[in-house]
């Protein structure tokens, strides 16, 4: 996970007031031989859902064009799903107000 | 109304999107998504540039929904198949919406998008052109929708459903986390309202789980479907998507879309409020 780094994976965090939002965004890439979508590559027909802390569906949305996705949510621990074409994968967070979590997964 | 009258599969447009007859919209909350590709032969409509008054805060007029149809190519008799991103959350309010009007043969493509691309089926970027019509639509059917004081008058009498995230529905969030936290002027829910979530009824591939699972949802939380039922959400989308659930799916007559939504309600000046879960 990266915090504010200098080459954050998400959608730029222009225009948002992090001081009042909890901004969980990060970019899917690919990876693994068995397609013909090179490794690194961004995954622009992902979708990624956010789960709540007792597994509750709380919002869904697809990748953009250069495979990033971005929520707001509230201060606490997540779940995200990340589902594209014959890929699953979970990831658990920690969100918090203020820092936005910005990650990187491959699947 | 029932599954086979009301919903199609991804396989059912495939072989059915050259078809003259059959009219296949998207409606996106995410309007850029058409543009990067769609379905062959779809049209869009823009839930807020095509959709909303854009003065007064309503659906578009009679006379303006006939000439969004008419220049659009869609005919009283077209079969029309809505689809959308984010689980068909605006193509089920553009269904509703579509049956607020009468229209006779209107559809929604299970899972939406999200199958279609879960299943690698193909995008296109050409715009069909649809030679234009002359629609007559029908007046509003407002036994489909639910307006602020009957839903005040709801309270404690008839069954209201908030179907957004439990998140919202305790107060906590006041908008779903994929947007910025803006909604009505307080947080919170209408009281007696029961919180089940829209997405209880959609598998994880954005299809609907069968009517059997369907129906538990409803009655494992209390819910009795022979008393009238309102819906309701934040702007009115998702409850539209929990309206077709219960209205077309289960075919369950007495459900109502309140689309004026948390967003009117949480507005209004001296209505009751609850929060927590």
């Amino acid at each position: 996970m990266r915090t504010c780094g200098a080459t954050p994976g998400g959608p730029s965090l222009d225009g948002i007031d992090l001081t009042k939002q909890t901004v969980i965004q990060g970019v899917i890439l690919k990876e693994g031989e068995n397609d013909s979508v090179p490794n690194g590559a961004p995954v622009t027909n992902g979708h990624v859902r956010l789960l709540d802390a007792s597994g509750e569906f709380t919002a869904e949305v697809p990748t953009n064009l250069e495979g990033q996705f971005r929520f707001f949510a509230a201060p606490g621990s997540w779940t995200l799903v990340v589902q594209a074409p014959g890929a699953r994968v979970e990831q658990k967070i920690v969100a918090t107000q203020g820092t936005p979590s910005d990650l990187i997964i491959h699947i | 109304m029932s599954r086979e009258t009301s919903l199609v599969t991804a396989e059912w447009v495939a072989a059915n999107l050259n078809d003259p007859k059959v009219v296949l919209v998207e409606v996106d909350e995410d309007t850029t998504l058409y543009a990067q590709g769609h379905i062959e032969n779809a049209i869009t409509f823009h839930w807020r540039e095509d959709l909303q008054d854009g003065l007064i805060r309503d659906l578009i007029s009679k006379e303006k929904f006939e000439a969004l149809l008419s220049k659009s190519g869609i005919s009283n008799d077209s079969t029309v198949v809505l689809y959308g991103g984010n689980n068909n959350w605006f193509a089920t309010y553009a269904f509703w919406y579509f049956k607020v009007y009468g229209h006779a043969d209107v559809r929604l493509l299970d899972g939406g998008r999200k199958r279609w691309e879960l299943d690698a089926r193909p995008f296109v970027t050409e715009v069909p052109t649809r030679t234009a019509t002359r629609y007559v639509a029908k007046e509003r059917d407002n036994s489909i929708r639910a307006y602020r004081d009957e839903v005040i008058a709801a309270i404690n009498v008839k069954n209201i459903v908030d179907v957004r995230s439990p998140a919202e529905f305790s107060g906590e969030l006041a908008a779903p986390a994929h947007l910025p936290q803006e909604g009505g002027q307080i947080k919170g829910h209408i009281p007696t309202a029961k919180n089940i979530p829209w997405s209880k009824a959609a598998n994880e591939d954005g299809t609907f789980k069968s009517d059997a699972e369907l129906k538990e949802i409803y009655q494992g939380a209390g819910v009795d479907l022979s008393v009238d039922t309102i819906a309701y959400c934040r702007i009115g989308e998702r409850s539209a998507f929990s309206w077709f659930v219960l209205h077309e799916l289960l075919g369950v007559n007495n459900v109502k879309n309140y689309d004026g939504s948390w967003t009117e309600y949480g507005s209004l000046v001296g209505v009751p409020v609850a929060v927590g879960a």
